[in-house]
């Protein structure tokens, strides 16, 4: 018997768009294969690495973890929506090229969506602050000194922005 | 890795969940949050053939306040539990479920369902002395915390069952609380966590004194620790006697992340911190 497909209709980064999948389709290869969004990485793909994180509805989320049929009909965007207005770095993503935030930059899609996230609710965190922000990102190169300070820098540059 | 092929409904009603879960039987598994399933099909461990997606019931996303307790509902998510319970404990304890990312999406039931022993939720659920609610097309019943975790991963619910709801009861007046735990990382699963419940008598002495540990059995383990601290005044407790005490209660195994012998230690020295944190809070609500 063939498998099932499904209808699944996301908002990505504004746009509406749609595929038609199995049930089993995660959201991350969704995003990925089916809808051409390679910007979201894939790591370990059982929700420890954090390098797939998008925001589902404003709200951080490891897409690896959702079904994409799950999600129908929600907002998402991903770190290719983390850019400016204008096409050019957004402010976090601008905050990481400032402060040396990436080497290889595997993990960094999943970094600039949580921080995005988190510098809305939290728009002036201490370096412990933003620490604890990242704590469910994993980063292999830099020791994330650097990713801290992205953190706060980031958060300068959207106090600062008109 | 990829989830395996299954057959996927997504039913809009929780009566059209359970007949669906009655149909699949053994076969059939809730989705809720998905934040310990989805990991478990993506590395195939677990295969159920028919998956129940139960996202779209809104009438089950709910935290509620009533006279005697927080109930809360399958599809409230840990951030729901997070800022919406008004029972301090299980904030404290949901502030300690995994990062920001896993709480926007697991729920607080699910966790309890999951029943995973270094998990935060079933030890709160033993401590407050709690319950789950299970559905199924024959009726409901309301199972105690101390009936519900049977062992490590395995609850008293059932095929067919839905766990609509987990109510946690207020603590009587006078009473304080602390969850505290540790971990190698902030949002990992913690080596030990505890629970601690001091309610205190009319003189602010130590009347009641209990405690829940995640970490160190294949089950939440709830002790009564009153024994070495009863009638003693809630600034004065012997509480390395008390630690003392929990850590002869507890008897945890070896694993990679730390010894028996270190798991011991630390339900004892956690168990004193967290009641002195615990006593503190006894007396602001006295």
């Amino acid at each position: 018997m063939p498998e099932e497909l499904f209808d699944v209709n996301l908002t990505v980064n504004g746009v509406p768009e749609t595929a038609r999948v199995p049930a089993r389709r995660l959201l991350s290869d969704f995003l990925r294969h089916d809808l051409g969004h390679t910007g979201t990485h894939v790591g370990c793909e059982h929700g420890v690495c954090g390098a797939c994180t998008v925001l589902v509805d404003g709200r951080p989320v490891r897409s690896c973890l959702l079904l994409a049929v799950s999600v129908d009909g929600a907002e998402v965007t991903t770190v290719e929506g983390c850019r400016a207005p204008d096409g050019g770095l957004g402010p976090v993503q601008q905050a990481f090229w400032d402060c040396h935030g990436l080497q290889c930059g595997f993990c960094t899609p999943g970094f600039v969506t949580t921080i995005t996230a988190y510098l809305r609710e939290h728009p002036d965190p201490t370096a412990a602050d933003a620490r604890e922000a990242i704590g469910g990102n994993l980063c292999r190169c830099t020791g994330y000194q650097n990713i801290v300070a992205s953190v706060l820098r980031a958060a300068t540059l959207i106090r600062e922005s008109p | 890795m990829k989830p395996p092929v299954l057959q996927y409904h997504r039913p809009s009603t929780v009566d059209e969940a359970l007949e669906l879960l009655a149909d699949a039987g053994p076969d059939g598994k809730v989705l809720a949050g998905g934040q310990s399933l989805v990991p478990l099909l993506n590395m195939r461990l677990a295969a159920p053939g028919r998956l129940v997606d139960v996202n779209r019931l809104a009438p089950l996303a709910f935290v509620r306040t009533g006279p005697d307790a927080v109930r809360v509902g399958a599809l409230a998510r840990h951030a729901d539990t997070l800022s919406q319970a008004t029972l301090p404990l299980l904030r404290e304890a949901t502030g300690c479920v995994a990062h920001a990312a896993i709480r926007n999406r697991g729920t607080t039931v699910g966790s309890l369902v999951h029943a995973d022993p270094a998990a935060e939720m079933p030890a709160v659920l033993a401590l407050l002395s709690g319950s789950v609610v299970l559905a199924s097309t024959s009726g409901r019943r309301t199972v105690p915390a101390a009936e519900f975790f049977l062992g490590a991963l395995a609850s008293a619910a059932r095929p067919g069952e839905l766990a609509t709801e987990a109510v946690f009861p207020l603590p009587p007046p006078r009473t304080g609380t602390a969850w505290l735990e540790l971990s190698r990382r902030a949002g990992d699963y913690a080596l030990c966590g505890v629970g601690v419940l001091v309610t205190l008598d009319e003189d602010r002495r130590v009347a009641r004194l209990r405690a829940a540990y995640s970490g160190v059995g294949d089950a939440p383990v709830a002790l009564d620790l009153t024994g070495p601290a009863a009638g003693q005044p809630h600034d004065a407790v012997d509480w390395a006697a008390v630690g003392a005490l929990a850590s002869a209660g507890v008897h945890p195994g070896d694993d990679i992340h730390a010894t028996a012998a270190y798991r011991r230690h630390l339900a004892g020295v956690l168990t004193a911190r967290a009641g002195r944190m615990a006593a503190v809070r006894a007396v602001a609500r006295a």
